[in-house]
């Protein structure tokens, strides 16, 4: 059975009028602000302090809620023991407030249903919602088998309903930050090296001597710990080199700016390793004692001359080699940065590799100032019985193609999911958390079709994202303010925990997603897999078995643990590195058994028509993804984005700064609203830039709506590495439309 | 005693944590900021430079907002803070005028609004919001008359400049360049 599915406006149903208010809190949305405060020269207010870390984007920095005595939460402050942030959250995090009072946020659960032949959201009790879930999900599970369940997820609350799903017998999860994101520096790099580099990075940018940043816009980029460390950087003198077509914020801070043709970084990446090795720059002890294949690089390379990067790249030969040795100088205390948002040619995996190799060369993996090895705290899993194990996995869903995908690809469980001759691992219901397919997820001719064909659709979510109109039934979850979630471990330089507990009481009818999954457990006959009634159960228990208190890591926030095993290789020592053979692969063995290059190509990748610039996007500091464009307390510090233009083209075209335009691109796609031109030297004359996360079409986000223009639904060509899967979304070419295009309304 | 501040524009990069913390530290109203970031591009592509840095009032020895002040509400706390008391202001706007930083703003609540420095916080010790949250450590707050501070320290060892000189207001807050 098809469900056809209209997408539904959330704010028709007028749930803004229907605000309950939980417990007996009265809540003010916004800022009060009384003529005593402001001047600031009374006695201070009495807060409570309660631990938490952020969600606002997935660095996780710990920090404090402020509440007021009269249960408001004024604002929030970093821990100044969390080394991820040392008691300084990046803007998000400090606005993360503005998630918690956004005016907007998800009330009610939400059920479709057929009214006068529309369709329409009705608001429903949680146990009606849960019920529905449950039943088709049995309906799912008996018809098509549990594998037919997936998961789309991001953040804290996925691992939830991942547990949801493995203990109902499936394993389809998957999240846009492996094949729209890391993928390919992940897969790079693990292929280089046997791991990659994690989230938070491994970098040891703090004592860096030289940082390289390849299309890494750090600053703008504002992954708490990488900027303070930069800053750091800058204090004690290091070089900074960075290669973007655009003048970015890093750009501006370093020493060397190579205003690189987009699409050319592997020919740079190729004649840097030919600069190091026929100049003889390169770390021969390291080389020789950890890596295999130099041989085979060193043949590989011998026509990669700066004089032939040059042709490509527009980059002076000087240039090249200055830089190359800039950061054979600092080396080992150089990083070669493995960047984060890495799918943008298709030929992503082979950067990534020429990125590992610059690495190897210098040496700087295992050295301070380079890449440091990861510790963490091991969290014993509180007690649940054995997974059943499924009959068929993502894996399947990839039909033979990405050997090399060590994790779940998006694209492929969303083409699981539309029925048709061959596709014999049929995916039929999706849970959502978390993450805005939507604006996420390039090709959406495909994700629309897949989200036609299933059987069901739950979205959990604290805001009326683009995906909630999509929905069967949409689930309000609290923001990461009123809930407990899993303690942080994740490994760095120092092991910590750390512990977010709930600040106030969920607002509205809003629950955790502990408990959203909980309770569609137990409704499936699963609440063996669940056993706790209150989630700070799991976490008392978890900190017991760690020999802490709870009281105290209430009180702490953070423990800091000291590292038991070396941050770097000890002098002397025989490294082995997670590779089969224990060696650096400089010539990858696995990539020719799968059929791929060895070693990195440059590959000629398509440049615009006349008339058409490419689209590069990125981010803005204060913003993460499409989820901060409603948050009050952010957006007046950037309310829409804009298209950066270089001024010669803004003349040729007659473009004026502020000036409003639509964006056209190579396939006619026009953006759903028009964008304002901003005219900056910051950019290469072939190209615009735009930040990500902009262009909400949804009305229920009543600021968001509108402003701006989404990059997500001008990217129609995508390039898909064939090595992993991941969607590389640089290669689209948009025009300028200065007048309103005619078009049919398709919001 | 003499507060002021120096703002490293090598470090910044433009974030404006410092203007969401003093939002939410000084119950500022959404739309309204005692504290925002400049860039200022300079070249031609590829020849680009860019400065970014915060801006605030610059609690000026030579304050034109308290000199023209009707009411007195506008006056200059220990160690030079300028601030202005909400209960005296009429909201006339005249010192929003003859500011060259454009530092004032009219509050919603009928009076004149700026930066403070935080003095609630630097009378407990503590560093004004915006210096305590940003990620960059861009920021230096302290007493120019104490010769131990980091402040005079990174005053004595770096390039600097202030905004606007020409107005001859003496501005208190510092751009190492």
């Amino acid at each position: 059975m098809h469900t056809r599915r209209n997408f539904i406006k959330i704010s028709s149903l007028g749930l803004g009028a229907t605000a309950i208010v939980g417990g007996t809190i009265h809540w003010v949305v916004g800022a009060s602000s009384s003529k005593k405060l402001s001047g600031g020269l009374n006695s201070p207010p009495v807060w409570k302090k309660v631990p938490t870390y952020c969600e606002v984007c997935f660095w996780k920095c710990a920090g404090w809620s402020y509440v007021s005595e009269k249960g408001q939460i004024q604002k929030i402050i970093g821990n100044d023991n969390d080394p991820q942030c040392n008691g300084r959250l990046c803007p998000r995090g400090t606005g993360g407030v503005g998630m918690f009072t956004d005016p907007d946020r998800l009330k009610t659960p939400l059920m479709r249903v057929t009214k006068n032949g529309e369709q329409t959201y009705r608001e429903a009790s949680w146990d009606e919602a849960l019920d529905f879930i449950a039943k088709k999900m049995k309906e799912i599970g008996e018809k098509h088998g549990p594998e037919s369940m997936a998961l789309f997820n991001h953040g804290s609350s996925g691992k939830y309903f991942t547990q949801l799903l493995n203990a109902y017998g499936s394993t389809n999860i998957t999240a846009p930050s492996f094949a729209q994101c890391r993928g390919p520096r992940d897969t790079g790099f693990e292929l280089t090296f046997g791991e990659s580099v994690s989230s938070p990075e491994v970098t040891d940018i703090r004592d860096t001597r030289c940082l390289v940043l390849i299309g890494s816009h750090l600053g703008e980029n504002m992954h708490n710990g990488q900027v303070q460390e930069m800053s750091e950087a800058i204090d004690k003198g290091a070089a900074i080199i960075t290669v973007d077509p655009r003048l970015s914020t890093a750009a501006s801070k370093s020493k060397y700016w190579l205003p690189i043709k987009p699409s050319t970084d592997l020919a740079l990446l190729l004649s840097w390793i030919h600069v190091l090795i026929y100049d003889d720059l390169y770390n021969k002890e390291y080389i020789s004692k950890y890596a295999e294949g130099f041989d085979e690089l060193k043949e590989h390379v011998r026509n990669f001359t700066p004089e032939w990067a040059y042709g490509i790249t527009t980059l002076k030969p000087e240039l090249i080699r200055n830089t190359a040795r800039e950061m054979a100088n600092a080396a080992p205390a150089t990083i070669i940065h493995p960047g984060r948002h890495t799918t943008w040619y298709g030929d992503d995996v082979q950067r990534s590799r020429a990125i590992a190799i610059l690495n190897a060369l210098l040496g700087s993996w295992g050295n301070r100032g380079g890449i440091f090895f990861k510790e963490g705290i091991k969290v014993p899993e509180f007690p649940r019985p054995e997974f059943p194990k499924p009959k068929w996995s993502w894996q399947d869903t990839l039909n033979g193609r990405y050997p090399h995908a060590k994790e779940s690809i998006t694209n492929t469980i969303i083409e699981a999911s539309i029925p048709g001759e061959g596709n014999s691992h049929q995916i039929k219901g999706w849970i959502v958390s978390g993450t805005n397919l939507i604006v996420a997820i390039p090709l959406k001719e495909q994700l629309m079709k897949a989200m036609q064909s299933l059987e069901l659709l739950v979205v959990v979510d604290t805001m009326p994202m683009e995906i909630t109109g999509y929905a069967d039934v949409v689930l309000p979850e609290c923001t990461y303010l009123e809930r407990y979630d899993d303690l942080r471990a994740t490994p760095h330089r120092e092991p910590t925990l750390a512990l977010r507990m709930p600040a106030v009481e969920p607002m509205y009818e809003t629950k955790p997603a502990w408990w959203i999954a909980k309770q569609i457990g137990e409704r499936l006959g699963l609440g063996a897999y669940f056993n706790f009634s209150d989630f700070k159960e799991v976490i008392d228990w978890q900190l017991k078995q760690l020999g802490l208190s709870p009281e105290e890591m209430e009180r702490i926030g953070v423990k800091k643990y000291p590292r038991k095993t070396p941050a770097y290789i000890e002098p002397g020592s025989d490294h082995k590195f997670k590779t089969a053979s224990g060696k650096i692969q400089l010539y990858s063995k696995e990539l020719v058994e799968s059929g791929f290059e060895p070693m990195p190509v440059y590959t000629k990748h398509p440049q615009p028509e006349e008339g058409y610039y490419r689209l590069i996007y990125g981010r803005a500091p204060m913003h993460t993804f499409s989820r901060t464009a409603n948050n009050r307390n952010l957006v007046a510090l950037m309310p829409e984005n804009a298209v950066w233009v270089n001024p010669q083209v803004a003349e040729l075209w007659g473009l004026k700064k502020d000036q409003y335009v639509w964006l056209k691109n190579q396939d006619g796609v026009v953006s759903n609203f028009p964008v304002k031109v901003r005219v900056t030297e910051r950019i290469r004359w072939d190209s615009v830039y735009i930040v990500h996360g902009f262009g909400h079409h949804h009305k229920p986000l009543t600021y968001a709506f509108g402003r701006g223009v989404n990059d997500t639904e001008l990217i129609t060509n995508v390039m898909t590495d064939p090595i992993m899967g991941g969607t590389g979304m640089r290669g689209n070419f948009v025009t300028f439309l200065k007048d309103e295009p005619k078009k049919e309304a398709k919001l | 005693m003499r507060y002021a501040m120096a703002i490293d524009t090598r470090k910044c990069v433009g974030c404006s944590d410092c203007v969401v913390a003093c939002q939410t530290e000084n119950n500022v109203p959404v739309g309204f900021c005692r504290d925002w970031v400049v860039e200022v591009v300079d070249g031609t592509y590829p020849n680009v430079s860019i400065e970014l840095r915060t801006e605030r009032c610059n609690h000026c020895d030579n304050s034109p907002c308290v000199r023209c002040c009707p009411t007195g509400a506008s006056h200059i706390e220990d160690g030079g803070i300028v601030l202005v008391n909400p209960n005296k202001c009429i909201g006339c706007g005249a010192c929003i005028q003859s500011c060259p930083y454009d530092a004032r703003y009219s509050h919603p609540d009928g009076y004149v609004d700026k930066c403070t420095f935080c003095i609630h916080r630097v009378r407990e010790g503590k560093n004004p919001a915006c210096v305590s949250v940003c990620p960059t450590s861009c920021m230096h707050f302290g007493d120019l008359d104490d010769p131990n501070s980091k402040i005079v320290n990174v005053l004595k060892n770096r390039k600097f400049k202030s905004l606007a000189p020409e107005a001859g207001t003496k501005p208190q807050i510092f751009y190492l360049v």
